[in-house]
This record gives structure tokens, sequence and C-alpha cells, in this order.
């Protein structure tokens, strides 16, 4: 019922008191609503639902569905690397 | 359950045709294939027409000459990767390619609207001459005629084009066997999430371009590889599926995608997650399938990927002989399901 | 995509399937509450993965399903008025009204608009101050807070030609419906992953308590569906009955506060129609009287309309779980997605559609054996 997809913030801009930024998905980018994500900063994953973003995407917790199965026996694998730190300069 | 019978009962659902033209008839899908089945055929009715390939062959003295014609009505006019005009002659080259012909002439006619600014017809004009230059063709004949505002679209585009197509070829969407294997030009989905990222209430921004191009050499290069080539098909509206339901339909044979192996570009994906929408329905203007029986497989696949226009060029699935008419495809868990043709244009969602 | 590929990792889930046949001493039946999960367990065939073990029923998760037969009439009603404008979210297009749906409005001259975002409807009344803007504001708790900072930006901005069309539904009511029924066969629930993100799952474990189900928050990935579905069958093998939650990533127990608050700043709790249910009590969602002005119901002087759904339907059943779209005797036949008789059929996301989409070869496979 609720198609929702995670992007990565790229920049936050408050215009006229509404929270918005650029929230990209593979190789596009949106303008997306932050007004219900304050908590959000560059380089954060959120997941987004028309348009707007519903909440911020936990990497500790991401990584815990994992361990979840780790612990059950279903899984073995190595976890995904942790994404690198954005860097100082601005995204283009 | 009352004892009324589906006739009786005061159904709050509509109707099961329609009676008026309504805009997924013209989306590629099932509801233009029922246009076609339930108007222009009984109409029209000959042999050739009913072979529904997308371009016609016939006899005229000693030759074979094949014929196609397309209507172009985009929006917007110009886009990244192309314009109106560079894409009515490539769409038009590739019905004829695909056929096995070689593409020769084309006719241009417009229909244009009042108010059109004189630059924007010159530059899809140049960009028509641009595009047939490159395509080996000349654009020798046309028309043009001129609505009240309001009444058009800017600008529609018809071409007609003529092609020779050797004596002893034959390809046709009915000769799919079982046991064929299926090969991919190239990945899916790119024109249509070009255009749908300037339209209105969907922008989103991308570096995609539109994949409109001519594909008469990658054509020949398929030709040259094999001689027991069954059809070629390029993807157009309705995309990859609808080509597929369509030779299986023809052919009347099933149809094995493997999930796995169809390419998909990054945007294409990103686009389609967010919108909810499948890239397998997504129009395509410069891509194609061939389908070869598979002892030929290997040598065609590697004849594309030398071509410019092949070169991510996959086996992308095969031709079995159960569930005739009926496409499936193998997912990532190995599990299995229907590629539907869809009805009309596929809608972004929310759920 | 990052935290979408790392979910469809094809080996990964069948190894949880796997995992799920080894500790199963029974077959359960469970039932995933949203429409995107049904969506997902079609088209990855995870019901044919688990067929031996667990029986998947599917739930009335699907807003678009769910909208009333008079909300899609007075929709289609006010986009053919003169200088409105309708605009829609792309699913609600082709779902049939009494007469036409929005689509066939359209084709009659209508000016219905699609739109991925909310946003899209207030910059289209900002573009068009001569007309009437009316946007078809459906969903689920999750497109709740969107949907209201669309009113709340409204109000802000001042817009004087803009409404909105509210038809939401409540997913807690609408369990406790089906599981108060004494035909109910539902044993555990894959709770509705993006509605909890907003709403947490405290409301969950009240059910929970008081029915002795269990209940796991699930994704919408693969992989996140069958974790949820180890968890729900771990859970029943174990006599269990409590909230657990799988889509961690995503969902706390609280849920987002802010979206929250602006929900509650927006609409209050109101009793609403179910299209093929019938009316649950407190299970919708209504403008408050300060957002009157915005409320396309209150500005439009809209006749009252009677309906009825076709005899033949089941979806009544369909949604509660309690048949399958292949009991019917008009699916793929007298019902398709072209020719719809009831509201699971309409949307990419209803039970039959799915079915319809991804499934139809089992049936003719059945059919090509007798």
């Amino acid at each position: 019922m609720c198609l929702a997809i995670p992007g990565k913030v790229l920049e936050i801009n408050e215009l006229q008191g509404l929270r918005a930024g650029k929230v990209q998905f593979a190789a596009i980018t949106r303008a997306v609503r932050l007004d219900l994500v304050p908590e959000a900063v560059v380089g954060d994953y959120v997941l987004v639902h028309v348009g707007f973003a519903i909440s911020c995407i936990d990497e500790q917790e991401a990584r815990r569905t994992y361990e979840i199965l780790r612990e059950m026996g279903v899984w073995e694998g190595e976890l995904p690397p942790a994404e690198e730190p954005p860097p100082e300069h601005s995204a283009p | 359950m009352s004892g009324k019978s589906i006739i009786d009962m005061v159904c709050p659902v509509p109707f099961t045709t329609s009676n008026t033209v309504l805009l997924g008839h013209g989306s590629g899908g099932k509801l233009s294939n029922d246009l076609v089945r339930d108007v222009f055929l009984p109409a029209f009715g000959n042999p050739e027409l009913a072979q529904l390939n997308d371009q016609a062959v016939v006899r005229v003295g000693q030759s074979r000459i094949a014929i196609t014609t397309d209507s172009f009505v985009i929006r917007p006019l110009f886009f990244r990767g192309g314009d109106i005009g560079s894409l009515a002659v490539h769409g038009t080259v590739n019905d004829l390619a695909v056929g096995g012909a070689l593409p020769l002439f084309l006719t241009a006619a417009f229909i244009i609207e009042e108010g059109l600014p004189m630059d924007v017809l010159r530059r899809v004009a140049q960009s028509m001459q641009q595009a047939a230059k490159a395509a080996g063709v000349r654009i020798v004949a046309g028309d043009t005629k001129v609505v009240e505002r309001g009444k058009g679209d800017g600008i529609f585009i018809n071409t007609t084009g003529i092609g020779l197509v050797p004596e002893d070829l034959n390809l046709s969407a009915d000769r799919a066997q079982p046991g064929d294997v299926i090969l991919l030009s190239g990945s899916i989905g790119e024109h249509g999430i070009a255009i749908l990222a300037e339209r209105e209430g969907l922008e989103f921004e991308s570096a995609l371009q539109s994949d409109s191009a001519p594909l008469h050499e990658l054509c020949a290069a398929i030709l040259s590889a094999s001689t027991s080539v069954r059809c070629m098909r390029d993807l157009t509206r309705g995309g990859l599926s609808s080509a597929m339901n369509e030779i299986a339909a023809q052919s009347n044979v099933g149809i094995e995608l493997n999930e796995t192996a169809i390419p998909v570009r990054d945007e294409v994906r990103g686009a389609c997650e967010m919108l909810g929408l499948d890239p397998l329905y997504v129009a395509n203007e410069g891509k194609l399938i061939a389908i070869v029986p598979p002892d030929v497989a290997h040598s065609v696949l590697r004849a594309m990927r030398a071509n410019p226009r092949g070169e991510n060029a996959q086996i992308v699935g095969r031709v079995t002989g159960s569930l005739p008419g009926l496409v499936t495809m193998k997912t990532p868990l190995g599990t299995s399901r229907i590629v539907d043709m869809l009805a009309g244009d596929q809608l972004p969602r929310i759920c | 995509m990052k935290y979408l590929d790392e979910y469809r990792d094809g080996a990964l889930a069948r190894r949880i399937a796997a995992e799920i046949a080894s500790i199963s001493t029974r077959p359960w039946v469970l039932m995933e509450i949203c429409g995107g999960q049904t969506h997902t367990i079609m088209r990855y065939g995870i019901d044919e993965l688990l067929a031996r073990n667990v029986e998947l029923v599917h739930g009335p998760g699907c807003p678009v399903c769910v909208t009333p037969l008079e909300t899609i009439d007075k929709a289609v009603a006010l986009a053919l008025r003169p200088g409105v404008i309708l605009v829609s979210y792309g699913d609600m297009l082709r779902v049939p009204g009494s007469q036409l749906d929005l689509f066939r409005a359209k084709a009659q001259g209508a000016d219905v608009r699609i739109a991925y975002s909310p946003t899209e409807a207030i910059k289209i009344a900002h573009a068009n101050p001569d007309r009437q803007v009316v946007f078809l504001a459906i969903g689920f708790e999750t497109t709740a807070p969107a949907n209201a900072m669309a009113a709340w930006d409204a109000k802000r901005q001042g817009l004087t030609n803009f409404s909105m069309l509210v038809s939401h539904v409540l997913v807690p009511p609408a369990i406790r419906s089906l599981l108060s029924s004494p035909h109910n066969r539902i044993q555990g629930f894959i709770a509705p992953g993006h509605v909890c993100t907003i709403v947490g799952y405290e409301e969950y474990e009240e059910i929970s308590r008081e029915f002795r189900m269990p209940m796991v928050v699930g994704g919408f990935e693969p992989v996140d569906l069958l974790e949820a579905i180890l968890m729900l069958v771990r859970q029943l093998e174990a006599s269990k009955a409590c909230v657990e939650n799988q889509y961690v990533r995503a969902v706390s127990r609280a849920g987002n506060r802010v979206a929250q608050r602006v929900v509650n700043e927006v609409f209050e709790v109101a009793d609403q129609k179910w299209r093929g249910i019938g009316g649950i009590p407190a299970s919708g969602l209504r403008f408050r009287s300060e957002y009157a002005a915005f409320d396309a119901n209150l500005i439009f002087d809209l006749a009252p309309i009677a309906t009825e759904e076709p005899a033949e339907c089941i979806s009544a059943q369909v949604l509660q779980g309690l048949r399958k779209p292949t009991d019917c005797s008009a699916f793929t036949t007298r019902c398709t997605p072209e020719t719809p008789l009831g509201a699971p059929m309409v949307s990419a996301e209803g039970a039959c559609a799915a079915y319809y989409h991804y499934r139809r070869h089992n049936l003719v496979a059945l059919e090509e054996s007798k």
C-alpha cells in the first residue's frame, strides 16, 4: 500500500519555512520534502513516499537484520561494507 | 448470492468494450491490439496485414518490398537524446530493418498546429535530415496540413518507409519455435524514463538520454551472422513485454525470460523504483530483440556485441512449447511469474 | 540501490525459506496486510517458495481497492465540472466508479492530472488561479502525513482554489474487524512496514494481546518478508504471541512523532466505508473543522450517490482472506483487470489483480492437465 524507497540526502534547504532537499535514488535525483524528518542531515538515507521523506534509515539497525539472520543460522556471509562518510566539499 | 445472471445485474463497473477511443488505445499494449483486431483487421483484412509484423513485405515484379508506416505524437517535442523528427526517422528505419529490409526511402507528412514557431519546424526538419542521412535513407515525398490552434499537440508526424528485402529472407513474428533463443540488444527503458523526467508532475533529474537510434546496421550484422534468424522486433511503446507477448501469441509458443539477464541502467532502475514502474513495460526507441535457433545464438550474440548499437547485448530468454501464448519470467529467487501484456499505459503508483 | 538490492538476494531468500520449512511442524495461515507486500510476494513467487508450510492470505491493505465507490463517483463528477482540475495519484485513474473511471472521464474532456506527490497538486493550484484544483487524497497511515502537509501548505500559502477529496483508511480497526469474525483463519500477521514507520507499533501490541495473535512488522523486499515470516513461524511453533519488528532499519516502536503531529493537526478519526467490506467505525480520517475550507465534500455541492456492487464479486471475502481469487467463478473470465467486477481486481496491488498478472499460468497448467 505504500511504495517508499530509500535514497541518499544530497542537499538540504529551507525555503519559506519549508524544509526540502535533493535525494538520490540510484542515478536519479529528485526534490523531496524533509519536513517530517527534521533530524535528517546530508549523507543520511531516508525512506521516501509520495515525495516526502517519512523516516531515516538507520545503518546500525540495517546491519542488525543480518545479525538476526546470522543468529538464526540462515546467513553466514560478510556484512556489506559501511559507506564512506561524504567528502568535505559539497556534493555535485 | 442472488439468482441474477450476469446480464441482468446492475453492474456498477463499466463495460466490457469501450465505445470511445481512450488514451490507452495508443499505448502499444492490449488495448492497442484490441483496436487493430476489432476495427482495422475486419475493415482492411488481407494476408499481409494479418501477419501483424512491424512491416509488410509485398512482391512487386521481381522485387520484394517492405513497407511500413508510423505516426509520432510525442510530448515534449524536444528531449534529451532526440526530438520528434529524429524519432520519426529512426522509428521507421527500424521497422523496416527488423523485417530484413534495406531501408531506402521515407515519406513525411506533417500535421502542424497553428501558431507553432517556424523555428521549431526548421529544427525538426533539420533533425530529420540528419537522421535520414545517418541511416542512409532519403525523404522523398511529404505533405503538410495545418490545424487550428488547440487541435493538435504542436506537431504530429507520419512517416512511411520503403525498403528492399532479399529474396530468400523470411523474418516474421509467427516463426518462433520451442528451443529458440531470445537475444536483447541492450538495456531497456531509457526512452520512456528520459521522457518521463520532463513531464509535469513527475519531474526528476537524471543524465539519462533517450536511446532513439537507427538499428539498420545492427540488423545487417545479425543477418550476416546467420541465415536462420526467425524474427527481429524493435522495442517501442509497451516495452520488452509487449514485443514478447505479441511474438508468443503470433507464434503460439511460450516464452521464458530470465530476470537477472535483462540489462537495466541505474537511472532507469531508480526512476522505476520511485514511481512503482516495471522496466519491462517502459518504452524504448533504439533496442531490438532477435529470435534465433539455439545453434547460432552465440555467433549472433558476438556479431551484435561487435556493433556499437549492440555492445550490451544479452541472451535474455528462450522459447518453449509449454504455456503457449504466455510469457513467464524466472525471478532472482528462482520462482516464476507471468509477464503480462499491459492493458494501457503503465501508471505511476503510490501503493 | 543501497538498502534495496541487499534485500533482494535470491540465495539468502531461498535459505530463509528452507529454514522456515525445516522448523515448521504444521502448515500455518498468515496474512500480510499491505498491498505492496502482496505485490512483492506475487512478483517474486514467495508464496510458491513456501507453499507447503505457509499459506499466505492477502489482506485489505490496498487503499486503492478499498476506496468507497461513492468517493470515485464524486471524484469523477468533480472532474467533469468545467473549471475543475482533478489531480490524483496514478493508481486511482483506472478504479471503476458506478459509470466511469477517471481515465474515461478524461477521455470525455475532464482535466485529470497525475501527481507523484501532493506538492504537485499545490503547484498546479498556484499555476491555475482561475481554476479549482481538487486533489484526490487517498491512502493509509503512510500517506496521511504527506496529504496533511498539502492541506497545511495550502492554508499557510492562503490558497483559495485548492481542496481535497479525502478518503483515508486506518489499518488497526480493519485488523480488529477481521479477527473478530467467526470465520477468521489467520494465525499470524505481517504488519505493514511503511504504515508503522509513521505510527509505530504500540497499537499493534494491544491487538496482539487482545487476540493472542503473533505479529511481525515487515518490510517490502523478498528478504524482509521471508525474515518476517520466519519470525512469525518461530513464534507460532513456540506458542508465543507478541509483536516483533523485522523492519528495524525504518521502524521504531514510537513511530515518527513529527508525522503523527502533522496528521493530528489536520485530520481527525471518523467512521469509514471500505469498498468490498462495508462500514468500519473509527477506521478513517476526515478534515478537522479548522481545515473545512479545503474539504471538497463541503465546498462542492455533490449529490448523494447510491451504489451497488455486482453480486458475483466475492471481493469482500477475498479482502478478508476467507477466499482466494482463484475460488471466484468470475476470475479471469468475466472479471479481468480490463473489466474488473470488484475492487481487488482494480489496483495492481489488489489480490485478484496480483494473481491475474503473476499467477494465471498456474491455472492454465491446471486446466491443461485435466
